[in-house]
């Protein structure tokens, strides 16, 4: 029954058949998130609370000293702006994930998993569409944060770009292992809980960490180790034209962990394997 | 015969052989495949060639262990035992050769509701790593030969049940691979679409020599000259011409046959149609 001999087939992809896959995928994902008007309104909507309601309140109550990247006082919504940000990427990461469960029971999934390029391609692929998108909502945001007199120096705009992208595809990948560990989309909800809430809260986003190392040491430590942290400062300091390199290499480092996990997550000789056909076929 | 008995063909009828390319290469080439969720075990020492221009049923009922097969053939599960080819590619080694030379319509629906036809085509076609403009010229002349040329701008969600089973086939053949694999193809429609459906399937054989396994669990899909594997809980009972396993099993007809392959006449009995 076995065959010695092969029918050809062009072995490997050229550069373009790469590319044509990854605008194939952006293009695809960037139609879903246009088509889904109430759901760029809410990613909008989100922290824009944040910084209309909440920031206004807290204005007088937090004090923001001096601290790097500023050079000078800051008003509370100058701070929390870069945290507003990260937090557009980590919803807008888990929301990727979300629909990366529901492709699964719905069976979109397997068009993307059949195919012929790389599965580790394709997933990165999936990563930096996912990463695109946020990039529409963070920019949308930045426009109406200028508006409410936050304008981080004009070049800033340019230099988050590359800190906007490392901490998308970060939060991206995080999402991505986390969904693939997840068997039905009812589970998300849990997990969304237990992962953006934490996150979000045990982060400088919202505060400095020397204003939180002073009322709480053990969560200080807990922030510093939390990569969000590192991706809001990542952000924070890009905005300004600065970087800081701790977080840079702790935001690399995290995405390659989380991206090679979600990968190997998803390797059909783990992840998708283990829990067998979806309801109903065998 | 019971599930435990010796498959009536051990090795690839002749007529399957005859069939094979010039290089003697089966289309879909399944060795010894097992495969188990845990304790449980849903396919056992499963063997069969799909030839080259052929059409191959894959009879059996729900839960025998087709959709276990297609997601291993299409590389969804990683292969636990055994191997297999496509054309002779081996799918564990080199799995974007053997993919390339693959079509697939799963069970469930797969298309994106929310996108138009063409939309969905150009994914597929950039997945595949086919241009923009290619992949416009393919997919207009795929959706002529489905007849849905005038549906190309409608969102998915508007076509009818049988009109997204032709798209899929269509999708599935826009990369122009030589062995297509459908999965219970037919499930759910009327009779004229499952009609028009498996006629359409059947030309691409006759007319442009791609391989197609059929899964399926309705007798009435299965001609005489067709190829036909049987798998009962994981196992394969029998394989080669359908008019051959008749004859072996010495029934009738194909369901008489089936009934005597599997024991399962009450079970059998619903599915016939």
């Amino acid at each position: 029954m076995s065959s010695t001999t092969v029918t050809p087939s062009r072995r490997g992809f050229s550069f373009g058949e790469y590319i044509t896959c990854l605008n194939g995928i952006v293009w695809r994902e960037a139609l879903r998130f246009l088509h889904q008007r109430e759901r760029f309104v809410s990613a909008l909507v989100r922290p824009l609370v944040w910084l209309f309601i909440f920031a206004a309140g807290f204005r007088q109550v937090l004090g923001i000293s001096i601290i790097p990247p500023y050079e000078t006082y800051i008003l509370y919504e100058v701070y929390i702006a870069p945290g507003l940000m990260a937090m557009i990427q980590l919803f807008n990461g888990m929301q990727s994930s979300l629909s990366m469960v529901y492709d699964r029971e719905m069976g979109n999934m397997r068009t993307l998993l059949v195919s012929p390029l790389p599965r580790g391609y394709l997933l990165f692929c999936k990563l930096l569409a996912g990463t695109a998108v946020s990039l529409l909502q963070v920019y949308a945001f930045l426009v109406i944060a200028w508006l409410w007199d936050i304008t981080p120096p004009p070049i800033g705009y340019l230099t988050a770009l590359p800190a906007l992208v490392l901490s998308g595809l970060m939060l991206g990948s995080l999402g991505m292992l986390i969904s693939s560990g997840i068997k039905q989309l009812e589970n998300f909800a849990g997990v969304m809980n237990f992962v953006i809430f934490p996150m979000f809260f045990a982060s400088s986003a919202l505060y400095p960490l020397w204003r939180v190392q002073e009322g709480s040491p053990m969560l200080y430590y807990v922030c510093q180790f939390n990569p969000f942290t590192h991706a809001v400062e990542l952000i924070r300091f890009a905005l300004y034209g600065q970087i800081n390199w701790i977080s840079f290499f702790v935001v690399v480092g995290c995405t390659a962990v989380f991206m090679i996990g979600a990968i190997l997550a998803y390797d059909p000789s783990r992840g998708l394997a283990r829990r067998g056909p979806a309801g109903g076929e065998t | 015969m019971t599930a435990t008995q010796k498959p009536i063909a051990d090795k690839p009828s002749p007529d399957i052989l005859m069939r094979q390319d010039p290089a003697g290469v089966a289309a879909l080439s399944i060795e010894s495949v097992s495969h188990s969720y845990g304790a449980r075990r849903a396919l056992i020492d499963v063997s069969f060639d799909v030839a080259p221009a052929s059409f191959t049923a894959l009879l059996g009922l729900n839960g025998a262990g087709k959709s276990t097969l297609f997601s291993l053939i299409t590389r969804l599960f990683g292969i636990q035992a055994g191997r297999i080819g496509i054309f002779g590619h081996d799918i564990s080694g080199a799995p974007g050769e053997a993919l390339r030379l693959l079509g697939v319509v799963f069970q469930p629906r797969t298309l994106d509701l929310d996108l138009s036809v063409t939309q969905n085509l150009l994914y597929h076609a950039a997945l595949h790593g086919i241009g923009r403009r290619e992949a416009r010229l393919r997919s207009g002349e795929v959706l002529a030969r489905i007849a849905l040329s005038d549906r190309a701008g409608s969102k998915v969600r508007d076509l009818s049940g049988g009109q997204m089973r032709r798209l899929e086939i269509a999708r599935a053949l826009l990369h122009r691979p030589r062995l297509l694999l459908l999965d219970e193809a037919t499930v759910g429609l009327d009779v004229k679409a499952r009609s028009d459906i498996l006629n359409h399937v059947r030309q691409l054989v006759a007319e442009q020599g791609i391989g197609v396994l059929w899964a399926t669990h309705l007798f009435d899909e299965i001609t005489a000259s067709d190829d036909l594997v049987v798998l009962h809980q994981g196992k394969v009972l029998a394989r080669g011409q359908v008019s051959r396993v008749i004859a072996d099993t010495g029934a009738q007809d194909i369901n008489t046959a089936f009934m005597r392959l599997t024991g399962a006449v009450g079970k059998a009995g619903s599915e016939a149609s």
